[in-house]
């Protein structure tokens, strides 16, 4: 029992990861309906703009690692809005699939610059927030595990807010039923999508901060397997939809994380699979999408 | 001097790239090509060997180098990424004409390389591929490292022995050859010396979240945790094993050996123990030579094991070319093979009827964020 219940702990905080990784390519999605590859890439800068703060700020403390997470997002942000006008606007219009081998482009344009500016070689990570082990009974969870999981619950509320609350969040919605219904009524759709990179973008930040004091190893490949592993989430959940992604991540990690511990753990990414398969098979739009035949 | 008119010259260039291309017997140099992973998950290794080979070459051309002629070291970097090892053998097969080659650390990057150099009949002396099957490959491929079996057997031996360890939890990475063969013995080794293995878990390469497999060992009460993959995984392993609440001994093999493990894996490593080839504590004269001109070379760094690996890999390559007298790559394979006691840094290698290196192990541990010596264990 007690191991059942670690499992679960385990599964839910590496979960977390995914569902945070994954709210930004179903935000994305959802508003344009295209899939942004290079998402876990950004999630890789993020990581390392965490790093290089942290070499800047006092390590273990909650104001110098709060500042890490911010600044990462801050800048992340500012890189997703930039990708987006020079790599994606130029674009619009455009057949879905150009966008789509942009975006892969993208990709591995931000993996091998990673590599030239960042070293191919893994690097420590340092341990920004405080850290401490908490014990109940026989279950332990870390400050690191706990704060991944507040921290996307947190996000999870504030983007719901944005999204059904306010303004933009309106726009985004109106842009995503009808780009040219929207601008017909006066929304500047331009901003409205950068606005949707930039704050997607932030929450890879977030994502890759998070994993990388999680798992204090980096390099510029380490968006690839996440990122992945989100975007199967993402379907999972009902790809446009925002709570559909976070129950997507939170289901992958835990059936990855029991599978792992058991004695097919050979097998983890071909039952993680085999569980999206099934899903599919008796809802073709994920466990929350809905489904909607798309007009040729 | 006088502008030569433009198809002279023309003339002149193409006959400078036919002399290029033409077998390596013309050449004024020896050429020996070394591949490895000089960045990525792997880079560690790879690096380290490389300083170690440079070394060598450096030191060979600075007394006249071998039969007569400089020896030129080409090297190639394989990223870390499978398939790239076997790109890499094809080049310096068809394009730079080797003679011979040297490298390939990780197993299963020399498993990859080697039937290409087989197929091609030119002798590749791995440097720390401890796989049994590597050189099982081809009779042109050899190495200067002992073999899992080996190392599988010393670990067992010393789990048993001197952390009278009775239960034991195994840590497997699937999809590393090297890993596979070193648990395979040590399960073995370990059962037939009276223990029991409570927990065999696996991961992938790249894995990073080991929860799970660790949750799942704690509850089954292991006295210690044998980790048989990278040195990446193995303090990624360390720290969440720490986390969850295990207090008894963590080791490794040799692919635990860089400094990464003590960046990465800080305190929670301290105490853990792995078994190497060789230490720079040693007080052999072979031995304190080498990290003395090592650190004059390489700005006061102390060489691993693997950097002594790759050093006496490039030794043993020189003396074999010099009792063959030739680069003729069927005599120069013959003379590796009749390798018989060649004082190395890394202990006496006589190179045995499997194109393998007997020589003893020794195991080091993690104390105060350095590497020490423990024992030392002979075959």
């Amino acid at each position: 029992m007690t191991e059942f219940l670690q499992q679960l702990i385990n599964g839910i905080s590496l979960g977390a990861i995914f569902a945070l990784i994954a709210l930004g390519y179903t935000m994305v999605y959802g508003v344009l309906r295209f899939i942004n590859f290079a998402h876990s890439d950004v999630f890789m800068v993020g990581a390392y703009v965490g790093y290089y703060i942290g070499q800047h700020v006092p390590e273990h403390t909650i104001w110098g690692g709060t500042l890490a997470l911010v600044g990462s997002m801050a800048v992340c942000a500012i890189l997703g809005i930039v990708m987006e006008r020079l790599a994606y606007r130029p674009l619009r219009g455009a057949p879905t699939l150009n966008v789509l081998i942009t975006a892969i482009g993208m990709s591995l344009l931000l993996q091998n610059l990673g590599q030239y500016f960042f070293g191919a070689t893994p690097r420590p990570y340092p341990e920004l927030f405080p850290v401490t082990n908490y014990q109940f009974g026989g279950l332990v969870i870390s400050s690191s595990q706990l704060a991944v999981i507040g921290v996307t619950l947190g996000l999870l509320i504030v983007l719901r807010f944005i999204v059904l609350k306010t303004k933009i969040g309106t726009a985004m919605r109106a842009v995503s039923l009808n780009p040219k219904a929207a601008s017909l009524v006066g929304i500047n759709i331009n901003v409205v999508i950068a606005f949707t990179f930039g704050l997607g973008s932030a929450l890879a930040a977030a994502g890759g901060v998070l994993y990388a004091l999680n798992y204090p190893s980096i390099d510029p490949l380490m968006g690839t397997l996440p990122g992945l592993k989100a975007f199967v989430a993402a379907v999972l959940g009902g790809i446009g939809n925002i709570p559909g992604a976070a129950l997507g991540g939170l289901l992958l990690g835990i059936v990855e994380t029991f599978v792992n511990g058991s004695q097919w753990s050979t097998y983890k990414d071909a039952i993680a699979f085999a569980v999206l398969i099934i899903i599919l098979l008796f809802r073709p739009a994920g466990l929350l999408g809905r489904f909607t035949v798309e007009k040729v | 001097m006088l502008p030569c008119p433009l198809p002279v010259r023309l003339a002149a260039i193409i006959c400078a790239g036919l002399v290029a291309i033409s077998p390596a017997s013309a050449q004024d140099t020896i050429k020996v090509g070394e591949y490895g992973a000089f960045t990525g998950k792997d880079a560690a290794f790879g690096v380290s060997a490389r300083k170690g080979v440079i070394l060598a070459f450096e030191e060979a051309n600075a007394g006249g180098g071998v039969l007569g002629k400089k020896v030129e070291l080409l090297t190639e970097d394989n990223q870390s990424k499978q398939g790239e090892s076997a790109t890499i053998a094809k080049k310096f097969v068809s394009r730079d004409k080797v003679v011979a080659v040297l490298g390939g650390n990780p197993s299963n990057h020399s498993l990859e390389a080697a039937p290409v150099y087989q197929n091609a009949k030119i002798p590749m002396i791995a440097i720390s591929s401890t796989n049994p099957r590597v050189t099982e490959m081809g009779d042109y491929i050899f190495r200067v490292c002992f073999i899992d079996p080996f190392q599988g057997a010393v670990l067992a031996k010393f789990a048993r022995g001197t952390l009278h360890a009775q239960r034991a939890a195994i840590i497997t990475s699937v999809n590393n050859a090297y890993s596979v063969g070193i648990s395979k013995v040590f399960r073995e080794r370990f059962t037939a010396a009276g223990g029991e293995i409570v927990a065999d878990q696996k991961h992938s390469e790249g894995d990073k979240d080991f929860r799970a497999q660790l949750t799942a060992i704690k509850t089954a009460n292991p006295d210690v945790i044998f980790h048989s993959s990278n040195y990446t995984e193995g303090a990624l392993i360390c720290r969440q094993a720490r986390a969850l609440g295990f207090t008894g001994p963590i080791f490794g093999g040799d692919a635990w050996e860089a400094p990464e493990l003590i960046t990465i894996g800080g305190a929670a490593v301290e105490g853990t123990y792995y078994s190497t080839h060789s230490s720079p504590e040693s007080s052999a004269p072979e031995v304190q030579g080498f990290v003395k001109k090592f650190r004059a070379r390489w700005e006061g760094e102390i060489p691993d094991s693997i950097a002594a690996l790759g050093y006496d890999a490039a030794l043993l390559l020189f003396d074999s070319l010099r009792r063959a007298g030739t680069t003729d790559s069927a005599k120069l394979r013959d003379a590796i093979a009749a390798t018989k006691n060649f004082p190395g840094v890394t202990g006496s290698i006589t190179i045995d009827a499997q194109r393998n290196a007997t020589k003893s192990a020794v195991i080091l541990t993690v104390k105060d964020g350095k590497f020490k010596f423990v024992e030392s264990v002979a075959p």
